[in-house]
């Protein structure tokens, strides 16, 4: 059985003081809206930092929605909290889909996925990279994703149905995975 | 309703050109709308137009036009959506 492999990956930038200005006029509503719990609680410090951290999460988050191609239709509409980075005890980010993004995942046969942030001065900005896998025959999935492995080091369908990845992306000066 | 959202644009979706010379069928994208200039001009039209957009709005779509958001709008605002 022959088993097709494409990578996918997608980029984005966010622009810093927009997501200051964003929190200032919108506050809890605009936080919540987008980013989760954990997040939120992974962006500490000045207000300065708490944006460019928020923003490197908001531009992950476009990058992801780059990777799983959403179609126009309204059952393809992601909720941004849907798609959250996970800040890794050793320091770097990983991806938990749930909702929407994770059936957008398991359509694209998503095996494997990695994320990268940086910011800088007034921008931040993420990669995101998808390894991709079906099966030739059937076009069914056959990564980890599709078939619920649990329990390893590369990642696995959880008991609430989330789909987590650990990842391996670079770090940082400022410690973002 | 179309006044309102021009106004909201004009203050939030931060395009770099003036919204004064878009029309209800341009695209906002194209435009320079950027993903989370949409964010802002949907939090900022929930609170104009008291209402909120669920989970099946949150697609580019939703936002591409004045059009498309007075669509959506007027949908969220009709009574068999209530």
């Amino acid at each position: 059985m022959r088993t097709a492999i494409s990578v996918r990956a997608g980029t984005d930038v966010t622009s810093v003081p927009d997501v200051q200005r964003a929190i200032e006029r919108f506050g809890d509503r605009y936080l919540s809206r987008v980013f989760t719990q954990h997040e939120l609680s992974c962006a500490r410090g000045t207000d300065l930092v708490v944006a460019s951290s928020l923003a490197a999460r908001f531009a992950a988050k476009e990058a992801t929605l780059k990777v799983l191609r959403p179609g126009p239709g309204p059952r393809d509409a992601v909720d941004w909290r849907s798609i959250e980075v996970r800040r890794e005890e050793e320091g770097w980010c990983s991806l938990r889909l749930t909702g929407t993004a994770r059936m957008l995942a398991q359509r694209a046969g998503v095996r494997d996925i990695s994320v990268s942030l940086s910011h800088e001065g007034e921008v931040a900005t993420a990669v995101v990279v998808a390894l991709c896998g079906t099966n030739a025959q059937d076009e069914t999935p056959t990564g980890r994703l599709a078939s619920g492995v649990h329990g390893t080091s590369a990642g696995g369908t959880t008991e609430n149905g989330e789909w987590e990845r650990p990842g391996r992306g670079g770090h940082d000066k400022l410690g973002e995975g | 309703m179309e006044e309102k959202i021009w106004a909201v644009l004009a203050e939030f979706a931060r395009l770099p050109v003036d919204v004064s010379t878009l029309s209800v069928d341009s695209d906002l994208y194209r435009a320079g709308l950027t993903s989370h200039a949409s964010v802002n001009v949907m939090l900022a039209l929930e609170d104009t137009f008291d209402v909120e957009f669920p989970q099946q709005m949150l697609r580019k779509k939703t936002f591409e036009s004045v059009a498309a958001i007075e669509e959506a709008l007027t949908s969220l605002m009709s009574p068999a959506s209530a």
